[in-house]
């Protein structure tokens, strides 16, 4: 156990004098997730928007409140007719109008039936979504309210609710992903790296003469990544929750052996690369193209997996940050338990173990 | 001659890598104490064979016995009692001198207090004292190779394997190293060492001759000069080489 130890002291001291490696540790999680928190956000606050009223009477006058009160949307502008949309959309002022056809209020009393056209800028389509989805929640609110003052209306009005996230917020998506992103750029990326170190520098071959069994070299160099991927999850966490208010309904133990899991998985990743890589850069490289684009673009964080065609969704399916993602996003903002997880839980530990096997076997290659 | 003790004994040892023969069949014994020198040009199998006996690959026929311990079944003894300095190896760059002998003695699982006196001891006799808390990196390379060697042999190992310990290093450097290597040889460490400096074959007890994958002269320097009528190991290598 001395050895092991002694070993481990090593390679943390490794880390803590390289400033590269302590940026990309420490450095990267912050700054990523203050970015995805604060700059890219799909949320929308206090957009612009024209209004073209061309009834202006009570009930229009009111709904017109019920938007600009609603601190999502700042009237920008009143149109007067029909061609001034298209101008005002042009100008890139406006994301969206908003057109009340004329006697709006008549026709709701006398046909119990008026419309509202909303035109949203889709140049962005995230932004027009989100915009026509707050719009027409508004607008759904407030016909529940007149339904209940006056006698109901017949006709079936569909009722939307967000669970989960009722705001949509960005950062519900943001701080899941991250985490797995992180976890596999420290455990995959930066053990391969520092195990490929040691067979580019030599010192590997001296410390397979050495006494000490192969199995246990591998082990105390991975230790330290698993001890600081816990301490960054936590502060990913610590971040998320108390910074942009994203919940953790689930069970905290849950959470942290999953997560413990999934490190085990990039850290099998991590060594698997570098038992084929002979060179740090070959292992930066592969790490790089084989881990983080697939993590980052095809395990439904960014895309949505179903959308995908057939061979990136195969990938997509092979990719353990997949079914990590839906895990910890379910924990996190279902609250989900176990019961609705084993099944992603049960393939997350089939993926590890087929790692580890291969691992194992190109090491004994290597050695053989 | 009198009866030595064999610390090495290599019997139709053979490592093939598909169906290229790297080690043909090679057969050898090292007598405690001496300074074995394995000498071939680049890619004659000297440092596939050293692999073998120092328990990293195993051999695709043949047998080996290591102070004592057979290379199939007692790698783990073996590895108690050798020590082993790569061709590239020398240190870790971001640690200093003191941590760098810590690790190394830690992980052969000398204690705390005889790591305290083994680092005491080395850094002593090299003359750095100063040097014990300098990053590796700060050294010249003559200096970490010394160390490298030092480190090598901190837990008193019955043989020390040198992979060419001197490679990349000046002529002046390789005498001081070779000054270590004379010392741990009175001190009755075995040394086999590999290189490919002719110059260097001189300072061997005896050298063995690698020519593609075998053996094909194994003798004292003095022997060998005088059996192929020349003045230089250089020369000797060159009619090897040759066939």
């Amino acid at each position: 156990m001395k050895r092991f130890w002694g070993f481990v002291h090593k390679e943390f001291l490794h880390i803590f004098r390289d400033k590269r490696t302590l940026i990309i540790l420490f450095g990267m999680p912050i700054i990523q997730i203050l970015l995805f928190g604060y700059a890219i956000t799909n949320e929308v606050r206090n957009a612009n928007i024209a209004i073209l009223d061309l009834s202006k009477d009570a009930v229009t006058n009111s709904i017109i409140n019920k938007i600009s009160s609603s601190g999502y949307f700042m009237i920008y502008d009143n149109l007067d007719n029909l061609d001034e949309i298209e101008t005002v959309f042009k100008t890139g002022k406006v994301k969206e109008v908003i057109v009340f056809e004329s006697g709006f209020a008549q026709k709701l009393k006398s046909n119990k039936k008026a419309e509202i056209q909303i035109i949203t800028d889709a140049t962005d389509p995230n932004t027009g979504t989100t915009l026509y989805f707050y719009t027409s929640n508004i607008i759904k609110n407030y016909q529940m309210e007149i339904n209940l003052v006056q006698q109901p209306f017949l006709n079936i009005i569909p009722e939307i609710q967000a669970r989960y996230n009722p705001l949509l917020k960005g950062v519900y998506l943001f701080v899941p992903g991250l985490i797995t992103i992180i976890l596999m750029l420290v455990c995959a990326m930066m053990t391969s790296i520092s195990l490929t170190k040691e067979k580019e520098l030599g010192s590997m071959e001296v410390l397979l003469a050495s006494p000490m069994k192969p199995f246990l070299v591998i082990i105390s160099k991975v230790i330290p990544y698993l001890i600081l991927s816990l301490i960054i999850s936590t502060v990913i966490l610590l971040i998320g929750h108390y910074n942009f208010g994203v919940p953790i309904r689930g069970n905290l133990i849950l959470l942290y052996l999953e997560i413990t899991l999934f490190i085990i998985t990039a850290l099998s990743l991590g060594i698997l690369i570098s038992t084929k890589a002979q060179t740090q850069q070959v292992a930066l490289m592969v790490s790089l193209a084989g881990l983080m684009l697939p993590t980052i673009l095809l395990s439904g964080f960014i895309f949505p997996i179903e959308n995908m065609p057939l061979p990136l969704q195969i990938i997509a399916h092979i990719n353990p940050s997949t079914y990590f993602m839906i895990i910890v996003r379910d924990i996190m903002i279902k609250g989900s338990g176990l019961e609705f997880l084993w099944q992603e839980t049960a393939i997350l530990i089939g993926i590890t173990l087929v790692l580890i096997i291969a691992s194992i076997k190109n090491f004994r290659i290597r050695l053989q | 001659m009198e009866a030595p003790n064999i610390v090495i004994k290599v019997e139709n040892l053979t490592k093939k890598f598909g169906n290229f023969i790297a080690v043909n069949n090679i057969s050898f014994e090292v007598y405690k104490g001496e300074i074995f020198g394995f000498l071939g040009a680049n890619g004659a199998g000297k440092s596939t064979a050293m692999k073998m006996l120092c328990g990293l690959w195993l051999p695709t026929s043949g047998n080996a016995k290591i102070a004592g311990y057979d290379i199939y079944k007692e790698t783990e003894l073996i590895k108690k009692k050798i020590g082993y300095m790569s061709q590239k190896f020398s240190l870790y760059e971001d640690l200093t001198v003191a941590e760098n002998i810590r690790f190394y003695a830690g992980i052969y699982g000398l204690s705390n207090q005889q790591i305290e006196a083994k680092t005491n001891e080395l850094l002593s006799k090299l003359g750095i004292e100063e040097l014990r808390n300098s990053l590796i990196k700060s050294l010249p390379l003559g200096w970490k190779q010394k160390l490298a060697f030092s480190v090598a042999i901190i837990h008193d190992p019955e043989i020390v394997f040198l992979d060419e310990p001197t490679g990349g290093v000046d002529p002046i450097t390789r005498r001081q190293f070779w000054d270590l290597i004379y010392d741990a040889s009175n001190r009755g460490v075995t040394v086999f060492v590999t290189t490919h400096y002719m110059d260097e074959a001189e300072y061997c007890d005896r050298i063995s001759m690698m020519v593609a994958g075998k053996i094909e002269a194994l003798d004292k320097p003095s022997i060998l000069k005088q059996n192929y009528g020349v003045s230089t190991m250089d020369e000797v290598f060159l009619k090897l080489a040759r066939g």
